[in-house]
């Protein structure tokens, strides 16, 4: 490749020599807001730098999967908040999606009450403030539900008061392992199947309906492994004590609070994301379809979703990462997530330069995975031209 | 509001951090207030008997007497204070980047925020200890018998820490439920999430008086933890700290001398006791030192009286708190409050 001349007097010339100089004066001001910044912390005599991280934090976190004691450092202690976090957001992306989908489907229904059910549900919650509603859920909660120490019985085990929601869990053994390890191999299983039924169809016209075969592997493969596994039953069932449900699975009322809260007002955002994706598609589309012989269902799948989905993935990917960084929200009703552990944790040692940055980098990080997902996603969905 | 503010003092702070310019800032926060013409003090949001605002919105409480007493010395007035009331999570930040003058906010001095947050504290007006307050329901008469409750305890205070140490130490399973207010995590207390609250022993009998039934609260006997509370200032200006620590000597002297806000104008007239005269600017000139007038230790009386009548009149057994004097009597009567002498 010849290199372009570096002169004024070609245009390409000019553009690189603008584009160095602008290059070149950002990374300066980057540089001296650096250096001014380290100056004004010493002049203040405030402590600055990273090396805090690897201290022990010496607080306790409420909740999380990840096994935390104060004597871990505060680098564990942000990553167990991240575990919080990506837990929330993670479920909550599930779920929002799955109750905005049928909302979004449910506001173009031809029954009426759906209709006006899901009309209802949206111009409500998309135009409640995030936080009233989670004060609101929390409250809700922990005023109406009985006390921990009285809870109500739930059937199978379950209990729900003040405390949470505990529920049996199951205790590891062999078999669960076994279990796991079936889930791909059915999910491959189930691969093959649809890809051998592909390219019969391809060759013969015809081709096996193996869409129900294939869930019945995917499902078929844990189920096989926790049979060879032998078929562990042990649950770890919560118990009341003195100071209410101990032991079992339990999801604290800040964990639920925040999920419901941030489910229910993304869920809302979706279902119109979901409805403006199904209208974009044109009626003739169907039309078209349904002259060409595909049944009813098949136009859903083959023709109008495949299309509808290139209008909805982009702001989807938007409302994914809203609800990631509405978590941080977590704080006003206490549930550990990364902000409240930086919270926590800058006023304990009193860098709270280092900890936003930390907050900064790792929300940074988080969405931009999500967004990559979602782009390669998307790129799937594109409509191929020929 | 208040949930959208919360974060912004950490951010101001970074902001300033990065775009104002490396200043030292020495000698300039008496200026500053004067030019100003008030102190601006960051108090707790609510916690009766330290700072909280009255029936006639008023702000009152030992923290902010502290203020009234510095407002008094540097300008003259009490009532010339301006009160920012700051969570646990906003309050080094907010002194750091100079939002404030002093923090007077029941505050623990210990050697981290000493030493690493670029503040200093100027004394300690209040000596505490960390307790557990549960619900007479339960039961319980001592902290060693929590084990496996779930206790709400306000983030970034040294409660967090001391919880944490103790329950350690004794081999006590437990949980917590973390709130950055102290209204949070009252009413999350109070609503019934947890079966204890953990902070300072005079904080929770604060909380205790804000509920509809008082009495279904133990406070338990164990003290877990020492807390010295007191107010900072930031570092580096060591004229206005000078100012700040010899303002709450000065409450403790004229407590000694049994100078009251009653009889301070008639002991400035007759008294003939040197010491006294030097408290009250009648005899050697105590304040030029500090860079004040003459009469500084005077006005102190006169606005918020001598440090045993602040604490009667905020946490004594005639306010809902209640709290005995403790530790807190003067050490001639055999507590820990002790001033050098003003001379």
């Amino acid at each position: 490749m010849p290199l372009p001349s570096v002169s004024w007097s070609s245009r390409s010339g000019r553009a690189l020599i603008v584009q160095g100089a602008l290059l070149a004066l950002l990374i300066l001001a980057g540089a001296a807001l650096w250096r001014n910044t380290q100056g004004a912390l010493a002049a203040r005599q405030i402590r600055s730098g990273f090396s805090f991280l690897s201290e022990p934090a010496g607080f306790d976190i409420g909740e999380g999967p990840v096994p935390y004691t104060p004597r871990d450092s505060y680098l564990v202690a942000f990553a167990a908040g991240l575990a919080n976090t990506l837990r929330v957001s993670a479920l909550g992306i599930v779920l929002a999606t799955v109750l905005g989908t049928l909302i979004g489907v449910g506001r173009l229904s031809r029954n009426v009450l759906v209709r006006a059910g899901c009309t209802a549900y949206v111009e409500v919650l998309r135009n409640v403030p995030l936080v009233i509603l989670l004060f609101g859920t929390y409250l809700v909660l922990t005023e109406f539900l009985p006390e921990a120490t009285e809870p109500i019985s739930l059937p199978g085990s379950a209990f729900l008061s003040k405390g949470g929601l505990h529920a049996p869990r199951p205790l590891w053994a062999a078999g669960w392992g076994a279990a796991l390890l079936g889930l791909p191999l059915g999910g491959a299983a189930a691969w093959l199947l649809a890809r051998w039924a592909r390219a019969r169809r391809a060759r013969t016209g015809r081709g096996p309906a193996v869409g129900w075969a294939g869930l019945g592997l995917v499902l078929a493969g844990p189920v096989v492994g926790w049979l060879l596994g032998g078929a562990p039953r042990g649950l770890e069932l919560p118990e009341p004590g003195p100071f209410g449900v101990a032991g079992g699975l339990s999801l604290t009322p800040e964990f639920l609070a925040l999920l419901t809260g941030l489910t229910l007002s993304a869920a809302a955002s979706i279902a119109e994301i979901v409805r403006s994706g199904l209208l974009a598609v044109s009626h003739g589309q169907a039309e078209a379809a349904g002259a060409l012989g595909l049944r009813p269902r098949q136009t859903t799948r083959l023709v109008l979703l495949p299309q509808a989905l290139r209008v909805i993935i982009p702001p989807l990917t938007s409302q994914f990462l809203n609800l990631t960084k509405n978590s941080s929200l977590a704080v006003a009703i206490g549930y550990p997530d990364l902000v409240s552990i930086a919270n926590t944790a800058m006023n304990q040692n009193g860098q709270a330069l280092e900890c936003i940055l930390v907050i900064m980098a790792v929300y940074l990080s988080v969405n931009l995975v999500t967004a990559l997902l979602m782009n390669l996603y998307e790129r799937r969905v594109a409509l191929v031209e020929r | 509001m208040r949930r959208s503010l919360t974060s912004l003092p950490p951010l101001a702070l970074a902001l300033a951090a990065a775009f104002a310019p490396v200043a030292a800032q020495a000698g300039k926060t008496l200026d500053a207030v004067k030019a100003r013409g008030e102190v601006i003090c960051g108090v707790n949001t609510s916690a009766p008997g330290f700072s909280a605002v009255d029936s006639q919105g008023k702000w009152v409480g030992l923290d902010v007497d502290t203020c009234r007493a510095v407002a008094a010395a540097v300008l003259g007035d009490p009532a010339k204070v301006k009160f920012v009331p700051l969570n646990s999570q906003q309050r080094f930040a907010a002194l750091q980047g100079g939002e404030i003058d002093i923090l007077s906010r029941n505050t623990t001095w210990t050697l981290t925020r000493d030493a690493s947050l670029g503040i200093v504290f100027a004394g300690i007006n209040y000596y505490d200890g960390q307790g557990f307050m549960v619900p007479r329901k339960l039961k319980v008469d001592s902290a060693r018998k929590l084990g496996g409750a779930t206790i709400c305890v306000q983030a970034g205070t040294t409660s967090e820490k001391n919880v944490a140490d103790y329950f350690q130490a004794h081999a006590i399973k437990y949980k917590t439920v973390v709130f950055d207010t102290a209204e949070g995590i009252q009413s999350a207390f109070f609503a019934g999430r947890c079966q204890a609250y953990t902070t300072d022993v005079s904080d929770l009998s604060g909380a205790r008086t804000k509920t509809a039934r008082p009495d279904d609260y133990v406070i338990l006997p164990d003290v877990i933890s020492k807390e010295p509370l007191g107010p900072a200032v930031r570092r580096g200006d060591d004229e206005w700290f000078q100012i700040v620590r010899w303002t709450g000597f000065l409450m403790l002297e004229a407590e000694e001398a049994k100078l009251t806000q009653a009889n301070v104008d008639r002991m400035k007239a007759e008294s003939k006791d040197p010491a006294v005269q030097r408290l009250l600017g009648t005899g050697d000139d105590t304040g030029k030192l500090l860079g004040l007038d003459k009469e500084w230790g005077y006005r102190i009386v006169k606005a918020v009286g001598n440090y045993g009548e602040s604490f009667e009149r905020n946490l004594g057994p005639s306010t809902p708190l209640a709290l005995p004097r403790g530790p807190n009597r003067l050490w001639s009567q055999g507590g820990l409050m002790y001033a050098p002498p003003v001379r």
